[in-house]
């Protein structure tokens, strides 16, 4: 007999920096923030897959997925329970802002210790930091083990799960016990799609938050007396962190300057195969660390 | 004490690349400081590393020799460098951005509470004031990395916590044997000490490291050819360029079809959708079934004779000229002029 699992998914709503548009950059060069779509990230996606697989594996099993950022990252929460995931947290609190990896770690492995998983999926980066680091740190902050670069569970019991990593060169099969934590990997399987019936079920599911700012009240009542349609909403002093841990405070890190890539305008700039435009146009490349 | 401290990769009793680059990194940084530059060697039977280390400049060879260290684990290589970090301070410590540095590197700096910066293109001595406690530092290690998806370029700098860690993707720093050797002296680190049972809870069931397929998806940067190409000959100069810049090669349909390239390099709505960095598309025309499966990249630049080829219209680039002209120059150029 199998048993059910406590299963957390770490996910971050992010500006989607693959879809840089013309309209993406203002005229000086900067990025429009403003106009970067906020998306579910891609490879957290992945990570949700490889959640729902172990759930499919032992029925009765849970999915949890739990997001430190502004209200507006509650959207991939709703999404997540679109997908299959059963419910979701949102840390938010100004103290996170500002946050470097480490004080992100920290303040999710506050709340994790409130939420008790047995196996902790990450995806294995963030396409807005590309770091690949917190999935690690969470681990090591609550002292679990870790498999990095998941692309496949290979079996599961109560005890340890086995699973295929993907690295450059190769791949490599290894088990662990639990509670552990997997970062998952792009090439693992996709993410199913929104099911129609689960949006139906929970298109209202609201923060407390957002709830409050709901300005009808038979909806206010069907999502107070529905459990499912409640997402949680925890501060820092509901996951009882150290503020000197978060934060810009608590990042050793410091970002000391800032330089924005300038793009180019938006008609094709015409060029030859002369010598001059070839070296010119390289020269940009290697400068704008387009290219090395 | 106080020194940079490189951790080397070794596989089957090489030592990788990246971090025969990062140490020639790292001795530049020592002499910037005035400093040692130390190397950290985890494994198994490696007896004789601390030569081609010291080639690279390696004052210090510490040699961490056990079975239970090779293959890498993540939990017994992070005790081991965690130890040997908290007896001898190092001020910097430099991984390579690898499926090994990236899942070390993290775990060792929640462990130490230090900060870490990924993939970093350029590392440099700098000092720094903070302005709002107005505190002065000297010699800090200026961490440049792009992102937002390349669209911006940060400095981190790391003021109080000690080792400043840094990863560095494989080609991105030069490996340079050192002007004068590193004395290479071998120090043994007494592995038994750091590691805990618990370390080696992890088994590594199966390994296969195999040749790389191909995967025009997660390459940053994609050289892909048309039928304009002409031939499969022709081809194997888009293959040139590609292995110069670190990229894939792709093809749209029509260069499949005529057999210029594999099925599993098509681009577009029948093959595989791509978003890289920078897309360079020669001899392409610029069919929409093609342009669907690139036009979301951050950058396309075309190479066409006909000035008028649809591609033109979503190029930030055009260059009007015939591939087999522009692409040595761009090989030649790019030789010469990057890192």
């Amino acid at each position: 007999m199998k048993k059910a699992l406590k299963i957390v998914v770490l996910a971050k709503q992010v500006p989607d920096t693959r879809n840089v548009g013309k309209d993406a950059m203002k005229e000086d060069g900067t990025v429009n923030r403003a106009a970067l779509p906020a998306i579910f990230n891609p490879e957290d996606l992945n990570a949700l897959e490889q959640a729902l697989v172990i759930k499919d594996m032992n029925p009765g099993s849970t999915v949890q997925v739990l997001t430190m950022g502004p209200p507006r990252a509650a959207d991939i929460l709703r999404d997540a329970m679109f997908r299959g995931a059963d419910g979701g947290v949102l840390l938010t609190d100004r103290k996170f802002a500002g946050a470097d990896t480490l004080a992100t770690s920290y303040a999710l492995s506050r709340a994790l210790v409130k939420l008790q998983p047995d196996i902790i999926v990450a995806g294995r980066q963030a396409i807005d930091g590309d770091t690949a680091q917190v999935g690690p740190q969470v681990a090591e902050k609550l002292g679990l083990p870790q498999v990095t670069y998941a692309e496949e569970i290979v079996s599961l019991d109560e005890n340890q799960i086995v699973i295929k990593r993907r690295l450059e060169h190769g791949v490599e099969t290894v088990s662990c016990p639990l509670p552990m934590v997997m970062t998952v990997n792009g090439s693992a399987a996709e993410c199913r799609p929104q099911h129609a019936k689960r949006v139906m079920k929970y298109k209202n599911a609201k923060t407390p938050s957002e709830l409050q700012a709901v300005d009808n009240d038979y909806l206010r009542v069907q999502c107070n007396c529905k459990e499912y349609l409640n997402i949680g909403e925890w501060s820092v002093a509901d996951v009882d962190a150290d503020d000197n841990q978060l934060g810009m405070s608590g990042s050793p890190t410091k970002v000391k300057k800032i330089e924005n890539v300038v793009f180019q305008a938006k008609e094709a700039k015409r060029l030859t195969s002369a010598d001059a435009d070839i070296d010119g146009l390289m020269a940009e490349l290697i400068a704008s660390h387009t290219l090395g | 004490m106080n020194n940079i401290f490189v951790y080397c990769e070794i596989e089957n009793g090489k030592v990788a690349d990246v971090s025969l680059e990062l140490l020639t990194k790292g001795r530049e940084l020592a002499d910037t400081l005035g400093c040692k530059v130390e190397a950290l060697a985890l494994g198994e039977g490696l007896d004789g590393v601390e030569k081609e280390l010291a080639k690279y400049g390696a004052d210090t060879v510490w040699v961490a020799d056990d079975k239970e260290l090779a293959p890498y684990r993540t939990l017994p290589h992070t005790s081991v460098v965690c130890g040997v970090f908290e007896e001898e301070k190092p001020q910097i410590a430099l991984f390579g951005a690898t499926p090994v540095g990236r899942d070390l590197g993290p775990r060792v700096s929640s462990a130490l509470h230090s900060g870490l910066t990924a993939d970093c293109t350029s590392l440099v001595i700098g000092d720094h004031t903070d302005a709002k406690a107005g505190t002065e530092y000297k010699n800090l290690l200026y961490q440049i990395r792009p992102a937002f998806g390349g669209n911006i370029i940060a400095t981190i700098v790391n003021p109080d916590h000690r080792p400043q860690m840094a990863t560095v993707r494989e080609g991105v720093m030069k490996k340079e044997m050192a002007k004068t050797p590193g004395a290479g002296e071998v120090k043994r680190v007494d592995v038994k000490k750091y590691l805990k049972d618990t370390d080696l809870v992890v088994k590594i069931i199966d390994r296969q490291m195999e040749e790389r397929k191909i995967d025009i998806k997660s390459s940053s940067v994609l050289v892909s050819g048309g039928y304009g190409m002409g031939s499969k000959e022709n081809f194997g100069l888009l293959f040139e360029l590609a292995e110069v810049l670190g990229a894939e090669v792709g093809a749209s349909r029509a260069a499949v079809d005529a057999g210029f390239a594999d099925h599993a390099r098509q681009v577009g709505q029948t093959g595989v959708t791509v978003r890289p960095k920078l897309y360079i598309a020669c001899g392409i025309s610029g069919q929409i079934q093609h342009t669907a499966g690139m036009d979301q990249s951050s950058m396309i630049i075309s190479i066409n004779t006909d000035p008028d080829a649809p591609i033109n219209k979503i190029a930030d680039y055009a260059i009007v000229g015939d591939v087999m002209e522009v692409i040595p120059k761009m090989i030649k150029y790019y030789k010469q002029n990057s890192k």
